[in-house]
């Protein structure tokens, strides 16, 4: 009996976990294309980006919320957001990585992207009604993301000289980040079998295929060297997110509860 | 990057069914594909439209500013093209 309920409760600490790492994940990324507000390449493609920023920010915000809503302790989803350091942040590195420049963004988005369209896919399918409904509300944006995002590596990928150039020092500074996105802990694998989270092992194939497919029309390459960094779920973190977090966590913990 | 090497189009949005096209306003862009991208960035996120139509702006013939005095004032002294013009009979209660 006592056995029974203490498994119970740690399955729904399981859930709150992996809830608040989806959100990590995109306000991390949120943020970090937020940062091309009023230094886009054009004002068409700034506003653009704004948008797409917004669309993870606004994903950040149902998971958090539902996180909120789970840990039934009066948390709301500025706890989360505003008043976690680094170490308490699970999201991939990926997301993390500096702005770089405009193909630094695009082969990021790009990677991350079609990862999601299949990603959010798959979550819809949750043995969990909120978080399925999270992704059917997200993977319509995702559709939209990855058209501008596919279009763009095509464009600089086989546009001049120079910016094939950039794609492929992105892609190839990249790269070594995807590996981890493919790579489940023992908390999501204890999830995967309930039917809640989603078994990103098994989403590989179609990912690479596709962006095989986009390479390749865009004349770029996957590196030949293979390299990878991992850390990002258990809390390990590059020099990047600390920098982050101050920036984006200063005004609220500057003014605690204030609104406007 | 600049927008010199960019085409310049014109936004169109239906608002919604039922509805013509109304022209909302320009952007720049590289294609056809990439200025209904831009446009739904730029143009419907708040009033949500269900259709949009961009044109290059080089392809819309204008009337000219000069040619206004041929095109619009002879219509002034011909009241009788318009339905106001006419009496409406007593037995019509509703128009």
């Amino acid at each position: 009996m006592t056995q029974s309920i203490e498994e119970k409760v740690d399955t729904k600490q399981d859930l709150i976990n992996y809830v608040v790492r989806l959100g990590d994940d995109s306000i991390v990324l949120g943020h970090r294309i937020s940062e091309w507000v009023s230094e886009g390449p054009f004002l068409e493609e700034d506003i653009a980006l704004g948008n797409v920023a917004l669309d993870y920010i606004g994903r950040a915000r149902m998971l958090y919320g539902y996180a909120a809503t789970l840990t039934g302790d009066g948390k709301t989803e500025d706890d989360f957001a505003f008043l976690r350091d680094e170490r308490e942040f699970e999201n991939y590195l990926i997301n993390e990585l500096p702005r770089g420049d405009f193909a630094y963004t695009i082969t990021r988005q790009l990677l991350v992207d079609l990862y999601n369209k299949y990603y959010l896919q798959a979550l819809t399918q949750s043995a969990d009604p909120t978080l399925a409904a999270i992704a059917q509300k997200a993977v319509k944006e995702t559709t939209y993301h990855c058209r501008r995002s596919v279009s763009w590596t095509l464009r600089l990928g086989d546009g001049t000289a120079h910016s094939k150039q950039r794609m492929q020092l992105a892609i190839d500074d990249i790269w070594g980040y995807s590996h981890e996105l493919f790579e489940s802990d023992a908390l999501e694998q204890r999830l995967i079998d309930t039917g809640i989270a989603v078994d990103c092992a098994a989403l590989k194939q179609f990912w690479l295929a596709d962006v095989e497919a986009v390479f390749e029309e865009a004349g770029l390459n996957i590196p030949q060297q293979d390299w990878a960094v991992r850390g990002g779920r258990k809390g390990y973190h590059s020099e990047h997110l600390g920098h982050l977090l101050t920036q984006m966590q200063f005004v609220y913990r500057s003014f605690p509860g204030a609104s406007w | 990057m600049t927008t010199e090497k960019l085409e310049l189009f014109e936004v169109f949005v239906r608002p919604k069914r039922g509805l013509d096209h109304k022209h909302v306003g320009s952007l720049h862009a590289e294609g056809k594909e990439q200025a209904l991208e831009y446009a739904r960035d730029v143009y419907t996120r708040r009033t949500e439209g269900i259709s949009i139509w961009v044109v290059k702006s080089q392809d819309i013939s204008a009337s000219q500013e000069d040619d206004n005095e041929c095109f619009f004032d002879p219509s002034d002294d011909k009241p009788y093209r318009h339905a106001t013009y006419y009496p409406l009979p007593k037995e019509i209660t509703t128009m």
